[in-house]
């Protein structure tokens, strides 16, 4: 893993955003690189999915500057993020049941060939995408979703993310409803997804996860981004402490900054 | 877990032996996905229980009324099933049928309008009363069950208006009436009949082709013999037994043929089905229906899916509308109402489409609609009162909910759903 000094694929500065009185994200810079899997930590309430929620275009920001490969950009919609190559894996998968692995990779972007569905081509990069993601788990494409484990269906939600050559892969909390062994498969899919030059966000509440598979962490606390670290700087102590108290020794809020974070922070919710 | 088939390794795979294909079915069945099962099982005793007590049943006469009888509710019903898929129903599809069948009436007898020119009128009549059924349920946000609950009222006085109180509008344009009473000419049966195995077979092995020269799993040669077979024998039978004459005096009047109806069937089930299988406005039906969130994150406008399937509900209400008024030769108050909506909800909960969204086909409406005409008929020919008819027919319904209620709940035990 390459070190932070590169180029970074897209750049937060200044982010700003309230929902009516309660600020929930304040003066936020983020940044995540290619190849690498930057985690997003907080604890609840700090922000960590408003700040998804912005980048993705589903929440407008109050102020703030996004640089997308260098060139500054707003992203005014979902529309706009996914064209920029930036996809987002849901905590709630977001899948159909009643369709098979193909349709849902596919849905709402299917290929046609004169109006009708062009399912062989369809069906082969659906299973092309899983080859290269080596995954080794569902017996056929076509099947049903509904048939699928907690583990298989986040690998679809995962492939799904890949298929369209995106550029950065934001996973909110993937592992939350995973046994040991499906959290491990989903895990090494996070990494060889970083591996292939992607930009990965993982967004995540346990620590195993962050250190197993992150190359940096970004803490947020009570909407502030009180740290960005390269994983190998930091010990599991340190980052429980920013994110429960937003510091740590020297990383974090300065001493004085935190008490008056702390003060005017209830009503977080976000 | 084995592994997945790549397009590398896939150059060695051939079809799976008809052994696995025959396993997969049973072990779908018996985890709750019974699909059509319960429906034809249903035609063979249906038909086995009626032949045996009252032999005029299986006569080509009562086999030919048979299919212009249940012709309306399967149209209708054929609708229903999109709407259905998405998880709403539509309460006020056998009333639409009325008063676009009143429309159509009055297009012919007061304005003299062409034959194609009321059909248009009816059609069109559907398609907008779709649209504003659709934009309420969608748009609006009333629960489709309480949206067209008072458009099931509210059209009941539509029809009454519209035929000026108790009044029968009868109608005398012949091509109209020919849709549900005539047939088609013994040799034009024939050719149809070969025309549409040769397609489908051809449909069937074109698609094998494919997907063989890409390497990817395809059904095995022999089960599409055998569904071809199937077909080939099943379509032929009937094409042979509805071609003999069934006058009882021939001399003076000859009846035979297939009632026009069934091509029309046929022609409406290939396309319906096509759309919800083949394109992508289908699959979008199926994916708002299986997960409405999913389907909108996917990007789906969901509210234009919504709004579309009751459109084609009520325009395909419409087409019922226009058989029904056919086949009776006029419209009254009672055109599409009493049980023609639950006969067709009917007719598609027993074809195996689910009340809860995201399963059901065009076919289901097709068998479901058989078996709820040939209990109507049957029944009616062992001298059951109508009152003991609607009984059955209102069990068979729940019957068929709770195959379907508990079908979901087997799905979920062995972890299908």
């Amino acid at each position: 893993m390459n070190g932070t000094d590169q180029r970074p694929l897209l750049e937060l500065r200044g982010l700003y955003k309230s929902f009516g009185a309660v600020q929930v994200l304040h003066d936020v810079d983020f940044s995540i690189n290619p190849g690498q899997v930057t985690a997003l930590v907080g604890d609840n309430g700090a922000g960590k999915s408003t700040l998804v929620k912005c980048i993705s275009g589903i929440y407008s920001h109050d102020s703030g500057e996004f640089r997308f490969e260098g060139r500054p950009i707003t992203i005014h919609g979902p529309r706009d993020a996914a064209d920029l190559g930036i996809e987002i894996v849901y905590q709630d998968l977001a899948l159909c049941d009643n369709l098979d692995i193909v349709q849902n990779m596919f849905l709402g972007r299917e290929r046609r060939r004169n109006a009708v569905l062009d399912d062989p081509t369809m069906e082969q990069m659906a299973a092309e995408t899983l080859a290269s993601l080596a995954v080794r788990t569902v017996k056929s494409v076509r099947q049903q979703v509904a048939s699928l484990s907690g583990g298989q269906r986040q690998t679809v939600a995962i492939a799904k993310a890949v298929l369209w050559n995106s550029k950065v892969v934001i996973l909110d909390e993937p592992t939350a409803a995973l046994g040991v062994a499906q959290t491990a498969q989903v895990l090494e899919l996070v990494r060889r997804l970083a591996d292939n030059g992607l930009a990965v966000v993982l967004i995540s509440h346990n620590m195993n996860d962050v250190f197993a598979v992150s190359d940096r962490i970004a803490a947020l606390y009570l909407g502030r981004m009180v740290a960005q670290v390269k994983a190998t700087d930091v010990t599991h102590g340190q980052i429980v402490e920013l994110i429960t108290a937003g510091r740590s020794g020297d990383l974090g809020l300065p001493p004085q900054a935190e008490a008056a974070v702390a003060m005017d922070a209830n009503g977080v919710d976000q | 877990m084995t592994a997945l088939r790549t397009p590398a390794d896939a150059t060695g795979v051939e079809a799976a032996p008809l052994s696995s294909y025959v396993n997969g079915y049973w072990s779908r069945v018996r985890g709750g996905e019974m699909g059509a099962l319960p429906a034809i099982l249903g035609l063979i005793v249906l038909c086995t229980v009626f032949s045996i007590v009252r032999p005029a049943f299986l006569t080509a006469g009562n086999f030919a009324n048979l299919l212009p009888q249940g012709a309306a509710v399967t149209v209708i019903a054929m609708g229903l099933v999109f709407v259905l898929l998405l998880g709403e129903i539509d309460l006020s599809a056998g009333y639409t049928s009325g008063v676009c069948a009143a429309i159509l009436a009055l297009a012919l007898s007061d304005y003299d309008l062409p034959w194609y020119l009321a059909i248009l009128a009816a059609l069109v009549t559907g398609t907008v009363v779709g649209f504003v059924l659709g934009s309420l349920v969608a748009k609006v946000g009333i629960p489709s069950f309480v949206v067209t609950l008072a458009a099931f009222l509210a059209f009941q006085g539509v029809v009454l208006l519209l035929i000026k109180g108790g009044t029968i509008i009868s109608i005398q344009d012949p091509v109209i009436l020919a849709i549900g009473n005539k047939n088609v000419p013994p040799v034009l049966g024939w050719v149809l009949f070969a025309l549409g195995v040769g397609a489908y077979a051809a449909v069937q092995l074109l698609r094998i082709r494919g997907r063989q020269r890409r390497g990817l799993t395809h059904d095995p040669l022999s089960l599409v013999l055998i569904r071809v077979g199937a077909l080939a024998v099943l379509g032929g039978w009937a094409v042979y037994v509805l071609n003999q004459e069934r006058s009882r005096n021939p001399a003076i009047v000859s009846l035979k043929g297939v009632p026009i109806v069934v091509p029309i069937i046929v022609a409406l089930l290939v396309i319906l089905t096509f759309v919800l299988k083949r394109t992508g406005y289908g699959l979008h039906i199926y994916a708002v229906g299986g997960n409405r969130e999913a389907a909108r994150r996917a990007g789906i406008n969901t509210d234009r899916i919504r709004i579309s399937a009751f459109v084609v509900c009520s325009t395909m209400a419409a087409v019922g509308g226009i058989i029904a008024a056919s086949r009776a030769n006029s419209v009254d108050a009672n055109t599409g109402g009493s049980n023609v909506l639950l006969y067709a909800v009917g007719a598609a909960v027993i074809g195996g489409t689910s009340l809860f969204g995201g399963k059901g086909r065009i076919l289901d409406a097709v068998l479901g609609g058989a078996v709820v005409a040939v209990i109507d008929n049957g029944m009616g020919l062992m001298g059951f009162s109508s009152g003991v008819r609607f009984i059955v027919t209102g069990s068979v319904l729940l019957l068929a909910a709770g195959v379907d209620a508990l079908s979901r709940r087997r799905a979920a035990t062995a972890g299908l759903r």
